[in-house]
Order: C-alpha cells, then sequence, then structure tokens
C-alpha cells in the first residue's frame, strides 16, 4: 500500500533512539531560539545544524517531501503577501533605506526588506524541517506519554494519539465512500465547476462524518470499559526513560538557546543588522 | 452449593431515549464458573442485558433501571462503569473499532495503564496474557496489519489482563469468517477450562456457539427471559423456531428425515448426537428427495480474462484471474481477507485498471469506459449502508445517481418510483431514513444503484453481522431481485448463504482463482476450505456420521429438499 503521509517510520538512528519527551522538549526550544532571533548568523547555523540532524535521522526525503512542497507553496505567498501588505517593514527595522528599484507608489524594493524577509523564511526553515522531522521519527503513543510528561493532561495527550491512530482508517473509510459514489455517478474530475464538486463532495462527507461518528460511540464505550478517565494518572506502555543520550540531546540544545540568546540580546535587541 | 456470581431480580431497564423499556422483569442467575449462551434476535434486548453487566448501562447509555442486578453481591447501580470493569471484561462486537492502543501490547496493557500500574508491571502481565490468547509473536503489530480474529484475540486478553471474574462476550462472532469463528469459539472454551471464569455469550449464530461447550441457553425475546434450558432442552423445543433463531443444520437435516430430536439423543453437537435411532429415516428420506436437475448455461454477461494486478509495481495481489459470469446468476465470490475479493471488485467497476487482461461486458471490453459509465451496466454496494446514504430522505437518495447524470425530473421520478417498487419501499417514500432499520437501509443502496439500470449487481458482505430474520429479509430480496432477471455476485463468508442461495462459488486464495464449483463441493472439499477459511458444513459431518456412502450427494439433495421446501 501507499505510505501514509506524515506518519510514524519505524528506522533505527540516533535519532530515532532519543526519546519523544527529549525530543519533544528540543523541538519546543529549538522553535523557540529561532522564533525569537532575527540574527541571521544564528539562523544560518541553525539551518545548517537542522539539514545535519535531518541526515543523521536517515529519514528519506520522499517521505515528507509531499507536504515540504507544499509548505514551500505557503512561504512563497506568504513571502508575496509580506511584501503587498508591509513592503517597508524592512526599513522601519533597520532605520536605513537602500532602494534598489521603484515600483509604483509606496512600493519599491529595498535591500532592507529583502534582508527581512530572507530572514523570515530562514526562520521557517529551520523549524518546518525538524517538525516534519519530528513527526515521523516519534511514534504516536511514545508522543502521548512525552506530552503528559512535560504536563499536559493524559486525556489530552491521549486523544492526540488516538487521532493518529485513526488516520489510515478514515483513510480507508474515505475511499470506499468515494469509489461507491463516484460509481452512481459523482464526477469529482476538474472538469466539474467548482460548485457543483462542492455539492459533491458533500455526498461523499456526510456518510463519511457518520460513521466516524458511530466508531466515535464504540471506541469511548472500550475505552471507558478499560477504565480511562478512572484515576488522576496512568502509566504508558510505550514511555521509554530518559539515557544519556536523551540528557545530552537536551544539554545541547539548552546550551544553543542560551548561547543564541546571549548573542541575539548583546547589542540591545534582536536584530542583527549590516546596513549601519 | 453454587455461589451465584450475577443476581438479576424483578430486573428492568428502560433507555431514556426509548418509548418502552428495553428490559423488564428478568430474573436470572448465573453461578460461578458457568459458562451462558444469551441468545435472541436483533432487538431483543440481548445486548442490553450485556450492557447492564459490564456497566454501559446505565453509565454510558443512561436510562431507567428498577429491580436488583448484583454482581458479586454488589448492586451495580451504585458501583461505577469502572468499577464493574474490574470484575466484568468485555469484549465487544467489533474488533477493528474497539482495538484502541496503536500496537496489540499498548491495546492490551490499556486497563492496567489507566489503573497506573507501573511500567515494568505493564510488560509482565502483557507478556503473560497474550501467551493465553497466543499472540506473543505479535506485539509490536499495528492494528492494520493484524487479522479481525487477531484483533479480538488482543482485546479478549486486554479486557482480561486484571484478572477479573466474569468474561463478557458481545457477538463475538458477527465480524468474523467461519474458520476464525471456529477458533475463537475453542480459544474461548480453552480459557474458560484454564482459569474457570464465569463466562457469557451472546450471539445468535448457535451453531457455531455450540462448537465449544456451553452450561445453559438462556432465549431473550422483546425484553423478556423466554427460557433458561440446557443445550440439549432447547434443540429438543420448538423454541428457536418459535423466535426466529436457526437451529443447526444437521438439526434441520434430521427434521426434513421426520425424525424427533429429543434431549436424551444429546442433540447440541454432532459429537455427541446418538444417530443410530435416526439412521434409517435419513437413509429413507435421502432415496426419497431426488437430486436437482441442472440448469442449461445461459449466456455470458462478464467475462474476466487473465486478470493481473497490484497498488504498487512490485506486490501484485490479483494474478491471472479469469472467470465467467452467465446472465440470471447469482453468485458468490469467496476467500480470507486479503485474497483480493475486494479488489477484483473494484476491478470490474473500474475503480482501478488492470495491469493485465481484459473485462468483457456483454462481449465489449470495458477498458475505456468511465467508472461512471459501468455504473450503468454494474451496480455496487458497499457493505454497510451508512457508508452510502447521503440524503435525509428515501426519495432523494434514490434519485441521486440520476441527478448527477442530469436526467430530467419528470423521468427521474418514474425511474425512483419503479426502483422503489421492485425493492418493496414504494409505500415508505417520503420517510426519512434515520427511521429505518438496518435491512431498510440495505434495500436503499439497492434500489440507488438498481435506478441506474444495471444488469449486474456486486454485493459487498449483504448479510454481515445480521441475524437470521434480517438475514432472510435480505436474502429472500435479492432472490427475488435475481428472479427478476438482475444477476448478482455476492462476496461473502457465509456459508449458510452460499448454500441456501447460489448455485455457484468462486474461491480466491492469494490472489488466485482456486475453485469454481457448486457450493456443495466447496463446502466438503477440506483444501478450498483451509484455503479460503471456511469450515466443513455439519450436513457434511452428519452424513459422514449416518454412514451415507456419497456424503457430498447427501449435502446436495438436502439442498435441493431445502429449497423446494422454502419454495425458492
Amino acid at each position: 500500500m501507499k505510505h501514509k503521509i506524515l506518519s510514524y517510520i519505524h528506522q533505527e538512528s540516533p535519532i530515532h533512539r532519543l526519546t519523544g519527551a527529549a525530543k519533544l522538549i528540543g523541538f519546543i526550544l529549538w522553535s523557540l531560539t529561532a522564533m525569537i532571533t532575527y540574527d541571521t548568523r544564528i539562523l544560518v547555523v541553525m539551518f545548517i545544524l537542522g539539514i545535519m540532524i535531518f541526515l543523521l535521522s536517515k529519514v528519506e526525503f520522499r517521505y515528507i517531501s509531499f507536504v515540504f512542497y507544499i509548505f514551500l507553496l505557503f512561504l512563497f505567498i506568504n513571502n508575496i503577501a509580506i511584501f503587498l501588505f508591509e513592503p517597508m517593514q524592512g526599513v522601519e527595522m533597520y532605520h536605513t533605506k537602500h532602494e534598489f528599484l521603484h515600483i509604483i507608489g509606496h512600493y519599491s524594493l529595498t535591500a532592507e526588506q529583502l534582508f527581512y524577509q530572507a530572514n523570515l523564511t530562514l526562520k521557517y526553515l529551520t523549524i518546518i524541517p525538524l517538525a516534519l522531522l519530528f513527526m515521523v521519527t516519534t511514534h504516536p503513543s511514545e508522543f502521548a506519554a512525552s506530552l503528559n510528561k512535560i504536563g499536559v493532561s493524559y486525556r489530552i495527550s491521549y486523544a492526540v494519539a488516538l487521532a493518529l491512530r485513526y488516520i489510515p482508517d478514515i483513510q480507508r473509510d474515505y475511499q470506499n465512500i468515494s469509489l461507491a459514489q463516484q460509481a452512481r455517478g459523482i464526477d469529482l474530475s476538474k472538469k466539474q465547476k467548482l460548485t457543483k464538486k462542492l455539492r459533491y463532495a458533500s455526498s461523499i462527507l456526510m456518510p463519511l462524518i457518520f460513521s466516524s461518528l458511530n466508531q466515535i460511540e464504540t471506541i469511548s464505550a472500550a475505552m471507558e470499559l478499560r477504565g480511562f478517565g478512572s484515576q488522576k494518572r496512568r502509566s504508558w506502555y510505550h514511555e521509554r526513560l530518559f539515557t544519556k543520550a536523551d540528557y545530552l540531546a537536551i544539554m545541547l540544545i539548552v546550551l544553543l538557546f542560551v548561547f543564541s540568546m546571549i548573542i541575539t540580546f548583546w547589542d540591545g535587541n534582536r536584530f542583527y543588522n549590516p546596513f549601519i | 452449593m453454587r455461589k451465584p456470581v450475577i443476581e438479576f431480580t424483578n430486573f428492568s431497564f428502560h433507555y431514556r431515549a426509548q418509548s418502552s423499556p428495553t428490559l423488564s422483569g428478568i430474573n436470572l442467575t448465573i453461578y460461578e464458573g458457568e459458562k451462558i449462551l444469551i441468545i435472541g434476535p436483533s432487538g431483543s434486548g440481548k445486548s442490553t442485558l450485556g450492557h447492564c453487566l459490564n456497566g454501559l448501562v446505565p453509565f454510558f447509555y443512561p436510562g431507567e433501571i428498577s429491580g436488583s442486578l448484583k454482581i458479586f453481591g454488589k448492586e451495580t447501580k451504585e458501583e461505577s462503569i469502572f468499577k464493574l470493569s474490574s470484575m466484568v471484561g468485555t469484549v465487544l462486537q467489533d474488533p477493528d473499532a474497539q482495538f484502541i492502543g496503536l500496537t496489540a501490547a499498548e491495546d492490551i496493557a490499556f486497563k492496567l495503564e489507566n489503573q497506573f500500574v507501573p511500567q515494568e508491571e505493564l510488560f509482565e502481565s502483557v507478556n503473560r496474557v497474550a501467551e493465553l490468547v497466543d499472540m506473543t509473536e505479535h506485539l509490536d503489530s499495528t492494528p492494520q496489519d493484524l487479522s479481525g480474529g487477531q484483533k479480538q484475540r488482543v482485546t479478549l486478553a486486554g479486557s482480561m489482563i486484571d484478572n477479573v471474574n466474569i468474561l463478557l462476550f458481545d457477538e463475538p462472532l458477527a465480524n468474523l469468517d467461519p474458520a476464525t469463528g471456529k477458533t475463537a469459539i475453542e480459544l474461548i472454551d480453552s480459557i474458560h477450562k484454564q482459569t474457570g471464569k464465569t463466562t457469557i455469550i451472546i450471539e445468535h449464530r448457535l451453531e457455531d456457539v455450540l462448537h465449544g461447550e456451553i452450561d445453559r441457553i438462556v432465549i431473550i425475546d422483546e425484553g423478556c427471559v423466554l427460557a433458561d434450558l440446557t443445550p440439549n432442552e432447547l434443540l429438543s423445543s420448538n423454541l428457536l423456531i418459535d423466535t426466529g433463531i436457526r437451529e443447526p443444520l444437521y438439526l434441520t437435516a434430521l427434521r426434513y428425515a421426520g425424525c424427533t430430536i429429543t434431549p436424551e439423543l444429546k442433540p447440541k453437537s454432532l459429537k455427541t448426537l446418538n444417530i443410530e435411532v435416526s439412521k434409517t429415516k435419513l437413509h429413507a428420506w435421502y432415496e426419497t428427495v431426488g437430486n436437482a436437475e441442472k440448469k442449461p448455461k445461459n449466456e455470458v454477461l462478464l467475462e474476466l480474462k487473465n486478470i493481473h494486478f497490484g497498488y504498487s509495481k512490485t506486490k501484485e495481489i490479483i494474478k491471472d484471474v479469469s472467470f465467467q459470469i452467465n446472465k440470471g446468476e447469482l453468485i458468490s465470490l469467496i476467500g480470507k481477507n486479503g485474497a483480493g475479493k475486494s479488489t477484483l471488485a473494484k476491478l470490474i467497476c473500474g475503480f482501478y485498471p488492470p495491469a493485465a487482461g481484459e473485462i468483457l461486458y456483454e462481449g465489449e471490453n470495458l477498458i475505456e469506459h468511465s467508472i461512471k459509465e459501468r455504473g450503468d451496466h454494474i451496480g455496487f454496494v458497499l457493505q454497510n449502508p451508512n457508508q452510502m446514504i447521503s440524503q435525509n430522505f428515501i426519495f432523494d437518495e434514490v434519485a441521486l445517481g440520476l441527478k448527477f447524470r442530469g436526467v430530467p425530473d419528470k423521468d427521474i421520478e418514474d425511474q425512483v418510483f419503479h426502483a422503489l417498487k421492485i425493492c418493496g419501499l414504494y409505500e415508505l417514500r417520503n420517510w426519512p431514513i434515520s427511521a429505518l432499520s438496518f435491512g431498510q437501509k440495505k434495500r436503499v443502496t439497492i434500489a440507488s444503484v438498481l435506478v441506474l439500470g444495471p444488469k449486474l449487481i456486486l454485493l459487498d458482505e449483504p448479510t454481515a453481522g445480521q441475524d437470521y430474520k434480517h438475514y432472510n429479509e435480505i436474502m429472500e430480496f435479492l432472490w427475488n431481485l435475481n428472479q427478476q432477471g438482475i444477476t448478482i455476485i455476492m462476496i461473502t463468508h457465509d456459508m449458510h448463504l452460499m448454500l441456501e442461495y447460489t448455485n455457484r462459488a468462486i474461491v480466491i486464495s492469494e490472489g488466485q482463482k482456486v475453485k469454481e464449483d457448486e457450493p456443495a463441493n466447496i463446502l466438503t472439499d477440506e483444501y478450498v476450505i483451509r484455503l479460503a477459511n471456511l469450515k466443513e458444513t455439519s450436513l457434511y459431518q452428519l452424513a459422514k456420521k449416518a454412514e451415507f456412502l456419497d456424503q457430498r450427494d447427501f449435502v446436495k439433495r438436502f439442498i435441493h429438499f431445502d429449497r423446494r421446501t422454502r419454495q425458492l
């Protein structure tokens, strides 16, 4: 069968061997660093580190390629939108104006704006690949256990794992329903008008929703019958104990975080300014 | 003195949303270590009775309780669903829907996880119960990798991991094929013998359950306990026929032969049955019943020629399958789960193109036809009608396919009315679909496919999970449809269906056609039975036991006689 989009793939690598909790804490700190800093030097280093971590995980790029390309598309649209709405954001931030090209009205291409948007893009590029990596290298149950470990209520943690557990089932149901409706004459191909397509789509979605609701009822009955929610805490079969590697990984990330923050705020603000 | 563990005294239950009580005046005592079968038609209240034991009633499905139900001396309505679940382990009907964990091990551990048991103990307990249900090898498997029977074993292990004293099985056979069902009953039997836990099975497939030992059978009908008898007593009575539960086929054969069945004959299983007194009558009956005359072959409607197919290039799922379906046939397509039956159906409907080979419909190659165009010739009906129905009213649902095709409103009405009349739904045409029973919904989906005018209908498991009454209702309907000239292919596990209604079956195993023959020949052929996860029909075993020389012919004559009796 086809590979399921963004689901856990069992492999052997140092990244897979890290516990879910360590990866989650690491990822949160990593994202925080990338979000706070506008220091291009740090972002570039993180970007390269990110690629190295990805290579270390031995995850093949094709597993995440589809989502990654979609993300690139959004990033591109996002960049255009920023330029359309805030063409002078860079100038405001860096207090200088090096104009390359005047376009029209107050739209002009400045070095500051380009630099600002390049920084922004870099931020996304350091975070997103690792987010995808986290999803494909962490077993959902272990992920739930990790969420619980860092303080999220186990009910919410389990709901997340359960949602992941049901994605393949829902995909299968969707396919069956859609095929049967196509045999009755629904045409969802590109030839159809959008309005018609939307109306047709409801004849697939309604049965899907109702059959999913039925499943939810059964699963919640089954869960109550086995005592889910009876205690304040629960243990996790798939929880893994921290090893040296986990402590080491977290320490490295904490170091990265502290170091980045020191460099970023050394000169009093978050922006690295090459223009003055 | 036997110790009572479950005591219903004058117990009644009324679901909040229902107009009348589902259970009324139940008096029933179940003793420690007993193995009880609770049977009854759909809607009799037998499942509700089970829900009362595990606490789903009244804690999950609220309602009004009167009278008393004590488990181990404790009044259940004063307990909680969690307390009850530590006394009663439940295996629900659908092995897919109740699988909670992402791996087998996690699912088994779930109950203990929720009791905050330390992880080392989880590992120990999981290994212990996994061994009991023979799943040690599969602990790391995901639900997608497990078969229905394996999932059920996992659930069973998970519900007894904390040493419950009572095991409750709610229709454990409903979603399993005959061979897997047989193993499930054997497993329940062996666990009962090993652990001595009080075991309660709720089922309507009587013959299959009686493959194992049963101490008592309780019949529930219209919310009351109708009978509480030993298997031998029950099978000698007329209660089964009165409540619409199918008796074991070997007993039907004995009755046809004019034998009187008494508890002394030990009719509860073929192994214990005393055949000596009935032998002469059975042989005499066999001589009087003629053989069915062979119908001449009709024209070919659909032909598959050397079909190959795989979802990926490396793995072929269908390997060189060829067969012909004649006009007016009612035929079953059988095989294990994953053998490729559903894939074949999808190829016929054009959902996927075959990698090689031809599909001919009335001699014309279908390869150029789109899914929609094939829909005019070949209808496809899913197992679960809820997965096909998208409209609120019957008329709209049946009209949907015509609307998609842009048929004028005036014609739509005529054609829909015609289809509704064929399906016996004309009077109900303005009803909301939510008010219909499962069988009626099934008919709506068939009508909505029929309205497009196909000559061939493919049905996926048309009778799965249905009790005898609804099974009859659906099959009589399909039979009538077939008599009106519609060719029908059914993907099925139901051996009764094969024997009673179809004249031919095609057996698929690992993507290949392994046999194509009369059902009577298939259900008496050990090799094919094993390949397709079926089991030998008890008629064949009866014929052996009664020392018939041609046992297969005995089965054939029985079918012939049975159809004549039911006037098909």
